[in-house]
C-alpha cells in the first residue's frame, strides 16, 4: 500500500470510529458550553464583565475541551493491537501519528470552532473578535492536537493518566493559549491582530514539523 | 558515532559508584567552602545598593538558584537524551537523580524572588514573561517527576521522561530572552554582559563565588543521588551486596 493511500486509511478510519461514537464527538462540546456558561453565574452576568473575561474563558474551555478528548487519542488503539500494527507497518510512523492528530483535530477541535461563535455571542463579545476569536482557534487548535498527542502518547500505558495528562501538556500550550487568547481580546479593541496571527501560524508550522516525531518515539515507548 | 573508552568506563556501574563516592566530598566540602566565603563577601563586605539598600542582598541566593535552576535542566535533558541515544542506563540515572534538585532550585528561586518582589516591586508575584517561565519550568520538574512515577516499569519510565525531557527544552531560551524579548518589570541581566558588567565589582565577586559554589553543590548532591539510584536499581547485582555487605539471604 502506499504512503498516501495508508495515511488517509489511518484518517478514515478515526473518522468512522467517532461518526458510529456520537458520544465522544459530542462530550467535549457539551463540556465546552458548560464551562463557558458557568462562568456568567459564578463571576457576574453585566454585558462589561462578560466583553473584559469572554476571550480568556473561551480559549480556556476550548482548551480543556480538547484535553478531555486527548485520554482516549491512543488507548482504544494499544488495547486492541492496532498501534502495534501501525507501528511495525512499514509507513513511517511520524506521518501516522501525523494523522492521528489530523483525525483528532477533525473530531474533537473543529466542532469547538464551529460552536465558540454562539458561545462568543452569548458573552457580547463584538463581531471583530468573534471572528478574531475563530481565526485564533483555527490556527491554534491543530497546535494544541499535535501537542497533546505527545503527552497521550507518553501517558497511553499508564493507570489514571488524566491528571498527569493536564501536567505534561498544559504547560506546553501556554504560549498558544496566550496568544490566542490575547488577540481575541485585541480584536474586540479594535485592534490589528496579524501579528499574534502570525505567531500562531509560526507554531502550527513549527509543531507539525517536529511533534508527529516526538509523538513515534513516545509511542514507541508506550509499547514496548 | 564512536564514543572514548573513558565515557564508556563511566557507564559501568560499580565503577562509577566507586569514582563518585571519592569524587562528592571534595565537590561539597569546596561548595559549604566557598558558600561561607560567597556569604561573607555579600553579606558583610559588599556596600548596599543605592536604590535597594540591604534587600538586594537576597540576590546571593536567588540568582545561584535560578541559574541552577535552567542548568539542571540542561544537565536532565543531556543525560535524557544520552540514555535515549546510546541506550545508557546511566545516563537515565543521572536524569532521574537530578529533577528533584532541579525542581528545588526552581522552588527556591521563585520563593526568594517573591520575598525581594515585595518591597522591591510592591507585590509577591507579577503575571511577567521571567516569572511565568519559571513557574512553567517548576511545572515541567513535576510533570517529568510524575511521569517516572507513573510506570511501574523502570525502563519504560525512563525512556517515557527522557523523551518529555527532551521536549520541555523549549522552554530554556524562553526562560532565558524572555526579560529581553519582552518588556518586563524583571531587571535584565546584570551579570551576563561581561565586556561592561552593569554591577559593581565588590557586589559581584560574591555573586560569582556563590554562582560557583551552588554548582559545585549541585554536583555533589548529583553524584551522591546518583549513588543510590544506582544501588537501587542494581539491587539485584553482585557487587551491591558486597557494597552494602548484606548477608546473601538478608537480600
Amino acid at each position: 500500500m502506499n504512503l498516501g493511500r495508508a495515511m488517509l486509511a489511518v484518517l478514515r478510519r478515526d473518522l468512522q470510529l467517532a461518526y458510529r461514537r456520537w458520544g465522544d464527538v459530542a462530550s467535549p462540546l457539551m463540556f465546552f458550553a458548560i464551562v463557558t456558561a458557568l462562568f456568567p453565574l459564578a463571576l457576574s452576568p453585566r454585558a462589561e464583565d462578560l466583553q473584559a473575561i469572554g476571550p480568556g474563558v473561551l480559549w480556556i474551555g476550548a482548551l480543556l475541551a480538547m484535553l478531555l478528548s486527548l485520554n482516549a487519542l491512543f488507548r482504544q488503539d494499544l488495547e486492541d493491537g492496532s498501534m502495534e500494527l501501525l507501528v511495525i507497518g512499514p509507513q513511517p510512523l511520524p506521518l501516522i501519528m501525523l494523522c492521528k492528530s489530523v483525525g483528532h483535530w477533525l473530531v474533537a477541535g473543529l466542532p469547538l470552532i464551529a460552536l465558540a461563535p454562539v458561545l462568543a455571542v452569548t458573552y457580547h463579545l463584538p463581531v471583530d473578535a468573534v471572528l478574531a476569536l475563530c481565526a485564533t482557534l483555527l490556527l491554534g487548535t491543530p497546535t494544541l492536537s499535535l501537542l497533546g498527542s505527545v503527552g497521550a502518547a507518553l501517558t497511553a500505558g499508564v493507570r489514571q493518566s488524566g491528571g498527569l495528562l493536564a501536567l505534561l501538556v498544559l504547560p506546553l500550550c501556554l504560549p498558544v493559549l496566550m496568544f490566542g487568547a490575547r488577540a481575541t481580546a485585541l480584536a474586540g479593541d479594535g485592534e490589528d491582530i496579524t501579528g499574534p496571527l502570525f505567531l500562531l501560524a509560526a507554531f502550527l508550522v513549527l509543531a507539525v514539523s517536529l511533534v508527529p516525531v516526538t509523538a513515534a518515539a513516545a509511542i514507541r515507548v508506550s509499547l514496548d | 558515532m564512536k564514543l572514548p573508552t573513558w565515557f564508556h568506563k563511566l557507564a559501568s556501574p560499580p565503577h562509577f559508584y566507586r569514582l563518585a563516592g571519592a569524587m562528592a566530598p571534595w565537590f561539597l566540602w569546596s561548595s559549604v567552602l566557598l558558600i561561607a566565603v560567597g556569604a561573607y563577601g555579600g553579606l558583610v563586605l559588599a556596600p548596599p545598593d543605592y536604590q535597594q539598600g540591604d534587600g538586594f542582598r537576597i540576590i546571593y541566593v536567588h540568582v545561584p538558584s535560578a541559574y541552577l535552576s535552567t542548568l539542571v535542566y540542561a544537565i536532565m535533558a543531556t543525560a535524557a537524551g544520552i540514555g535515549l541515544i546510546w541506550r545508557m542506563k546511566l545516563a537515565h540515572a543521572v536524569a532521574a537523580a537530578a529533577a528533584p534538585v532541579g525542581a528545588w532550585f526552581t522552588f527556591l528561586a521563585l520563593v526568594t524572588g517573591a520575598i525581594w518582589g515585595k518591597p522591591m516591586w510592591g507585590t509577591y508575584w507579577e503575571w511577567d514573561p521571567r516569572l511565568t517561565s519559571e513557574l512553567i519550568l517548576l511545572f515541567l520538574y513535576l510533570g517529568y517527576i510524575s511521569l517516572r512515577q507513573a510506570y511501574d516499569d523502570p525502563g519504560k519510565a525512563d525512556r517515557a521522561s527522557a523523551v518529555l525531557a527532551l521536549v520541555g527544552v523549549v522552554n530554556l531560551p524562553i526562560i532565558h530572552y524572555s526579560v529581553i524579548w519582552w518588556s518586563s518589570i524583571h531587571q535584565g541581566p546584570t551579570i551576563k554582559k561581561l565586556d561592561a558588567p552593569s554591577i559593581t565589582m565588590e557586589m559581584a565577586w560574591p555573586l560569582f563565588t556563590m554562582i560557583i559554589a551552588y554548582t559545585l553543590f549541585f554536583a555533589a548532591m548529583l553524584l551522591q543521588r546518583v549513588r543510590a539510584e544506582v544501588l537501587d536499581r542494581e539491587r539485584n547485582a553482585r557487587w551491591v551486596a558486597e557494597v552494602v555487605q548484606l548477608p546473601a539471604e538478608g537480600r
